[in-house]
């Protein structure tokens, strides 16, 4: 008795259920402050996704839209056809005798279009401008484009017609709004007077922006000209890696799991082999481009930049990862199933292939589309096999050279000219959009075929 | 190209041995299939295996090893290929008779292939290690190895005397990886504390995925993000009013970056932990009048402890082997500096400055990347397996 007694005497003076003791308020403060950090850093996680969307998108968006000048040209026989090379027959012929005239013949044809232009518009409303000023707003490509144009169209030589040409990168980025007048001041590839010109063009209708096809599906361009820069290439590269990817990964990832879950029994090897999948899985991906380098370039000799390496680097890298998932849906499948048709007197092999592979189908296809968006983004290891090479032309196989997607972004971002930051987060808002689509497939597949048991 | 042209004429034959296969099995037994020991179609797949298995073999033999040495002669491999496959083809019908046993012989033969395939992960570890031992072994032939691994200097020259320490490597690798990893792993295991026991399931519903989405952003995106965006930012609002750092690209940058990046792999591993602790452990701890916080401080974070720690060490594992983040990010100047706002390198980012452009597979300055690799491999490797060893070992079995 006398210890109770005790032991209440020790306890905190009177104390009310109605009123908050100090201890109690102290531990409901430190309940709110941990749910706030909790909150926080949820908040910090989706704020970061936000601003990182954000960045892309605002510097990428603009990408899609490209300037154009309309410029009339008089497509001089004299000059583009001097030896009246539309007049015969056959269609190659004419090809032949039209590319004669080289692209560096080409520019005075425009030049002399532009100076009729710049003397119209330095007689009205931006008299500042000069010939030679016209001339630089328009891209360095602009014969290229015209006497492609020519080739195709051999007809037309003699004509007059109305031809849209890029605009230089600075007036592009003038109307976009990412240069502006301060800035146009410092920089030497540029004249305010230009810009002036650009704003009064546009009220005029002789200059403006609108879709640019050329950007997704046109060819890489060198560095001063970033305005005819597009991602046509890359895209061809990366659809060439990603069927790589999927005739090779996919039927061996499916088998190696096949026979890893139904047929192999517990022994020392089947141990090496599954700690091996796991420890491949987080190999760092870099190290995957060094193999390929090693293995498929120095030592199988297979030719270096093609989508052909690209695609075997890659399968190995998503092999790990198309293999844990298949694993994944085939142990869902309930063993009755394998059961029943054992019992019903298939063999073991007929079990798996008739019975338990196709339930575990959805499951093993979402798996493989998250390992191809894996391995549609990834960079590191196709920097090691050659495929930051500048690529021109579309690859016509596996084994011509090639850039992917993602390894264009990392070239853009290495080129000097500001321009060119514009162009990567637009080839990575196309390179996102693959991705949403490919996730978005493996969400529905889930959704609608996923069955609990 | 040759080599799929001979694959389009070994599927042909194999399809021709099918239904030969098939034709002659029914004509044995006059078509009476139920006196065949298999189905019929057994009959037919196993001849077509045996040609195409026998065919492809030699192919990939040819593909592996001949093309080095007869360049224009590549279409031998390719008769000599058929030429087996046909052979094996011929074998395979005159073995069909009634007792056949047709299903066995495919089983058999499948179950190769399917143990083939789950051979080729044991093959990339060993291409992965051999190469690289053997250029690295290549390497410190021309480079003596405590220089490589104790040098403090790193200034490569394709002329020769060049100094390739990788400690300055070793040093901003560790710092990136240590900011990464102070960022996301306080943010990312308070993101999971509170999804699993706080949130409620319509905001839980929205913002684990949302999280999880920055898992699926490529790191090249990242990479961009910490050039244009977070570089710049910290350079223009932070270093420079300091006075202490004027480059965008600094370990800063990467750090922060990457901490970003790795927030939903902390947050989702350490979800799953959290959700495997029992229910009953919390009842416990509610039942003796604890509070949720205390009750997550004092009994589901200890018995999550092992998990939670394998999580950060996987974590750091991904930071250390991470590449476009610190390309684009960190920079390129190798240096031993504790200034968080210098540019740094790391070992990836050597990497891949070393083997990129035009390289020769001679010199000690491209060989080192090799060494480099392994020296990764081996680091990212010992901290996978010790995150394994933690969680087995230390995993409370609730049953």
């Amino acid at each position: 008795m006398s210890d109770i007694s005790a032991s209440a005497a020790g306890l905190p003076g009177k104390s009310s259920l109605y009123a908050e003791s100090d201890r109690t308020r102290r531990r409901n403060a430190a309940e709110k402050r941990f749910r706030l950090y909790g909150l926080g850093a949820v908040g910090i996680g989706v704020i970061a996704l936000v601003c990182l969307l954000a960045s892309i998108l605002g510097s990428g968006l603009s990408a899609f839209q490209q300037t154009y000048l309309k410029v009339e040209i008089y497509l001089d026989p004299a000059i583009v056809d001097p030896n009246d090379a539309r007049l015969m027959e056959d269609p190659d012929a004419v090809r032949a005798e039209l590319s004669k005239v080289l692209t560096f013949g080409y520019a005075p044809l425009i030049q002399g279009s532009l100076q009729a232009q710049a003397e119209e518009l330095a007689a009205g409303p931006a008299p500042e401008i000069t010939p030679q000023l016209l001339a630089a707003m328009v891209s360095s490509a602009a014969p290229t484009t015209l006497r492609d144009y020519v080739l195709a169209n051999p007809e037309e030589i003699g004509e007059t017609i109305e031809f849209d040409f890029l605009a230089n990168a600075r007036i592009d980025q003038y109307l976009k709004g990412k240069v502006t007048r301060e800035s146009a001041a410092l920089d030497s590839r540029v004249d305010v007077a230009q810009l002036n010109a650009a704003d009064e063009l546009l009220d005029l209708g002789q200059m403006e922006k609108r879709f640019n096809w050329d950007f997704v599906f046109g060819p890489d361009a060198s560095e001063n000209r970033p305005e005819a820069a597009g991602i046509g290439v890359a895209l061809i590269g990366s659809a060439y890696m990603m069927l790589i990817v999927l005739v090779i990964a996919v039927p061996i990832g499916v088998g190696a799991s096949i026979y890893l879950e139904e047929f192999a029994r517990k022994n020392w090897l089947t141990d090496i082999i599954e700690v091996n999948i796991s420890n491949l899985a987080a190999v760092p991906s870099i190290v995957f481009g060094i193999l390929g380098l090693a293995v498929f370039i120095n030592f199988m000799h297979l030719p270096i930049s093609s989508p052909l390496v690209g695609g075997l680097v890659l399968t190995l890298m998503t092999l790990p990862t198309i293999i844990i998932a298949t694993r994944a849906a085939l142990k869902s499948i309930p063993p009755s199933i394998r059961d029943a048709a054992l019992g019903v007197g298939a063999s073991k092999m007929q079990a798996v292939f008739h019975h338990v592979l196709p339930l575990a189908m959805p499951g093993i296809l979402t798996g493989t589309i998250i390992g191809l968006a894996q391995a549609l983004g990834e960079t590191a290891p196709l920097l090691l096999i050659g495929m930051v090479a500048f690529v021109r032309d579309y690859p016509e196989g596996i084994l011509d050279p090639a850039v992917g997607l993602p390894v264009q972004v990392y070239n853009f971002t290495n080129r000097a000219d500001p321009a060119f930051v514009e162009r990567a987060s637009g080839a990575i808002i196309v390179l996102l959009v693959f991705l949403v689509i490919m996730n978005l497939v493996a969400i529905i597949l889930r959704r609608r075929f996923e069955r609990r048991w | 190209m040759a080599l799929s042209y001979f694959v389009i004429l070994l599927l042909v034959l194999s399809a021709a041995g099918y239904v030969l296969g098939r034709r002659k099995a029914v004509a044995a037994v006059g078509g009476e299939t139920r006196a065949l020991h298999s189905l019929v179609s057994f009959y037919g797949w196993n001849v077509a295996l045996a040609g195409f298995l026998s065919g492809i073999v030699i192919l990939a033999l040819w593909a592996l090893f001949g093309s080095g040495l007869a360049g224009s002669l590549s279409w031998i491999g390719g008769v000599v290929a058929l030429a087996a496959a046909a052979a094996a083809v011929v074998v395979a019908l005159g073995s069909i008779a009634p007792e056949f046993r047709a299903r066995n012989s495919v089983e058999a033969k499948v179950r190769g292939i399917l143990i083939f395939c789950s051979s080729v992960a044991i093959l990339t570890t060993l291409g992965i290690v051999l190469s690289m031992l053997f250029e690295t072994a290549n390497f410190f032939s021309q480079y003596s190895w405590t220089h490589f691994f104790f040098g403090t200097e790193w200034t490569p020259r394709f002329s020769g005397n060049s100094e390739l320490g990788m400690l300055p490597l070793l040093w901003g690798t560790l710092y990136v990886s240590f900011i990464a990893l102070c960022v996301s792993v306080p943010i990312g295991l308070f993101a999971a504390i509170y999804l699993s026991e706080y949130a409620s399931p319509a905001m839980r519903g929205v913002a684990k995925p949302a999280i999880e989405v920055l898992a699926g952003i490529p790191t090249i995106v990242y990479g961009l993000f910490a050039l244009i965006t977070v570089g710049p930012l910290l350079r223009d609002y932070f270093a420079g009013p300091l006075g202490i750092g004027d480059s965008s690209r600094s370990v800063m940058t990467a750090g922060l970056v990457m901490g970003i990046m790795l927030i939903p792999f902390v947050s989702s591993l350490s979800d799953d932990i959290i959700n495997a602790v029992p229910q009953s452990l919390r009842d416990g701890s509610y039942g003796l009048g604890a509070t949720r916080s205390e009750t997550i401080k004092q009994v589901i974070v200890p018995a999550a402890l092992p998990g939670i720690v394998g999580a950060v060490l996987l974590a750091a594992s991904r930071a250390i082997g991470e590449t476009m983040i610190v390309v684009l990010g960190a920079g390129a100047a190798a240096q031993l500096s504790l200034n968080p706002f210098e540019a740094m390198t790391t070992i990836t980012v050597k990497i891949v400055s070393q083997l990129t452009g035009d390289t020769d597979f001679a010199a000690p300055e491209t060989l080192v990347a090799f060494a480099l690799g392994i020296t990764l491999f081996v680091l990212t490797l010992c901290l996978n397996i010790l995150a394994l060893y933690i969680v087995r070992k230390y995993r409370e079995q609730y049953d």
